[in-house]
């Protein structure tokens, strides 16, 4: 793929320069990447190295302190229509069925809700026939699943994922990464996907940023060029392999050096 | 695990589950028969065992009646006591209804802007600890022997304990779906309606049951201290009259009333908070 930030259209996302200090804690130092539209770019980096901090603020739940990150050219200051997030863990609403959990955002909105689109999507993971279970009742993995539905039933244009099946073992993951990838290649949605899972970045995206900890910077941006849709024989080969060391060695790096 | 309690409830902090607070826990349906034989049969017993033991070693009617004598006289007497608990009822529900009220508007105000909490909680702690049948005698001075001065008592002793549990349930949001909703781009009300009043149901649900059976406690304390009127009225007349067994009638109706409040208030939790968080 080409580098999106050097020639090609205009990106879909632009993380530029941005820094984020809470208090005299500085989160986010200057980090500048772009998101070109349909990629899938994930966010890899040890805990508390401010991935988190940089996808809310890409979500425009929490403001820059400097910088700036825009969508289609435009500066994201507040939540946006076009942006869908999925939360770590399911953040369901216990309170309400699944159904009434996939059509919370257009109560808040006033939006009509396109119906067809949410069955297709219901069907798409699975979950059709569950739409009047209530989430305590469901799996883990089903949860995430209708939180996926219900992040992608307005049609965003990019989804910001935030460690979404950190919580989750193995084999579901390795399901739920799947299922990301099948709909992905549907729907050609923009993805940011953060994750301490270099294995997963690697399965899942185009590009792999790894951010250094405290205050978060962008250490390496690797490409991952391998074929779609990645089979097992793909993820078993040599080149994905040598990128998963070549991954963890920087991220090591950036820990020696945040222990000096 | 869901056949032995109704889930109550626990996000968040320490759970709250209503069936903790009484022996009352499992519920009906998950009664095997054997389970209802032996809850029949220890009834028998102890009843039973109590009217023996009463008649056999002639314990005094004036200090404990015997079962039989409270079950008649609760049958017969009943008509004569019913205005009675109607006028109970009337001041529990009237002031139920005001300190329920102010309590849950507190609760909200208080837990949306923390700064007003700093001003507002001594007054709240000093409402609770105060006893409020110690205030009935000037509340009468102030509003006569009617129904006002117990419908503040009783707003006075709900009140407080609504606001409490409710704020406690109020505070309880996770910021994760408060996060959610931002998304969207709710605003603060959309947040207050769609994420923190549910989520705090299950405590406000709480809060209204203690705050009822305050409620019961102080408007029968209040109708003992001064007027004609209420089944705490019965109990002062009943008990100088030595009528021991209408006394005990009157007893039995009260508890059935604080049973009838836990009761409605476990169904309603039930039906409408008990989710698997």
């Amino acid at each position: 793929m080409t580098d999106p930030t050097t020639h090609g259209p205009r990106p879909k996302l632009e993380i530029d320069g941005a820094s984020k200090a809470y208090g005299t804690f500085l989160a986010l130092q200057e980090c500048t990447f772009s998101v070109a539209q349909n990629e899938i770019v994930s966010i890899v980096g040890p805990s508390g190295c401010g991935k988190t901090t940089l996808l809310w603020c890409m979500s425009g739940l929490h403001g820059l302190s400097g910088g700036e990150i825009r969508l289609d050219g435009m500066p994201i200051h507040k939540p946006h229509r076009d942006i869908g997030l999925v939360f770590q863990e399911a953040n369901l609403l216990p309170w309400r069925n699944l159904r009434r959990n996939i059509l919370f955002p257009f109560e808040v909105t006033g939006e009509k809700p396109d119906h067809d689109w949410i069955a297709h999507l219901l069907d798409r993971v699975g979950l059709t026939g569950f739409e009047d279970a209530m989430p305590g009742a469901l799996s883990g993995g089903m949860q995430q699943r209708a939180s996926i539905v219900r992040a992608l039933s307005q049609h965003p244009s990019v989804l910001l994922m935030d460690e979404p099946f950190g919580a989750l073992d193995t084999f579901t993951r390795e399901e739920m990464n799947r299922l990301v990838e099948e709909i992905w290649l549907e729907s050609k949605t923009t993805i940011v996907f953060i994750t301490h899972s270099i294995e997963e970045a690697v399965f899942l995206s185009d590009r792999v940023v790894v951010l250094s900890g405290r205050p978060g910077t962008v250490a390496a941006i690797h490409d991952i060029d391998l074929p779609r849709p990645r089979t097992a024989e793909v993820m078993a080969g040599k080149q994905v392999f040598d990128l998963m060391n070549a991954i963890k060695g920087g991220i090591a790096g950036t820990r020696a050096k945040a222990a000096e | 695990m869901g056949d032995i309690t109704p889930e109550f409830k626990k996000q968040g902090g320490g759970g709250v589950n209503m069936t903790n607070l009484s022996a009352f826990a499992p519920g009906g349906a998950s009664r095997t028969r054997a389970e209802i034989v032996a809850i029949i049969v220890t009834a028998i017993i102890v009843i039973g065992g109590l009217e023996l033991a009463l008649r056999l070693f002639e314990v005094p009617h004036y200090i404990m009646p015997p079962p039989s004598a409270i079950g008649t006289a609760l049958v017969t007497q009943f008509p004569l006591i019913a205005p009675h608990l109607g006028h109970t009822l009337v001041e529990l529900l009237g002031g139920f209804a005001i300190g329920a009220s102010v309590g849950l508007v507190l609760a909200a105000v208080i837990t949306q802007f923390p700064f007003s909490e700093k001003i507002i909680a001594p007054y709240i702690l000093l409402l609770v600890t105060t006893p409020m049948l110690a205030l009935v005698p000037l509340l009468i001075l102030r509003f006569g022997f009617g129904y006002t001065p117990r419908i503040i008592a009783v707003a006075l002793a709900s009140g407080p304990m609504v606001m409490i549990n409710a704020a406690t349930g109020f505070r309880r949001t996770d910021s994760a779906k408060i996060a959610l909703a931002r998304s969207y781009g709710a605003s603060t009300l959309q947040i207050f309606w769609k994420i923190r009043a549910p989520m705090a149901l299950p405590m406000i649900l709480v809060g209204l049951m203690i705050g009822a059976i305050f409620g019961l406690l102080t408007a029968v304390g209040a109708e003992m201290v001064g007027g004609g009127f209420g089944l705490g009225n019965r109990l002062t007349s009943y008990s100088s009259r030595i009528q021991m067994p209408e006394f005990f009638a009157v007893v039995m109706i009260l508890s059935f009333l604080g049973i009838a409040i836990y009761a409605i208030f476990f169904l309603i939790g039930k039906k409408w908070a008990s989710w698997d968080a």
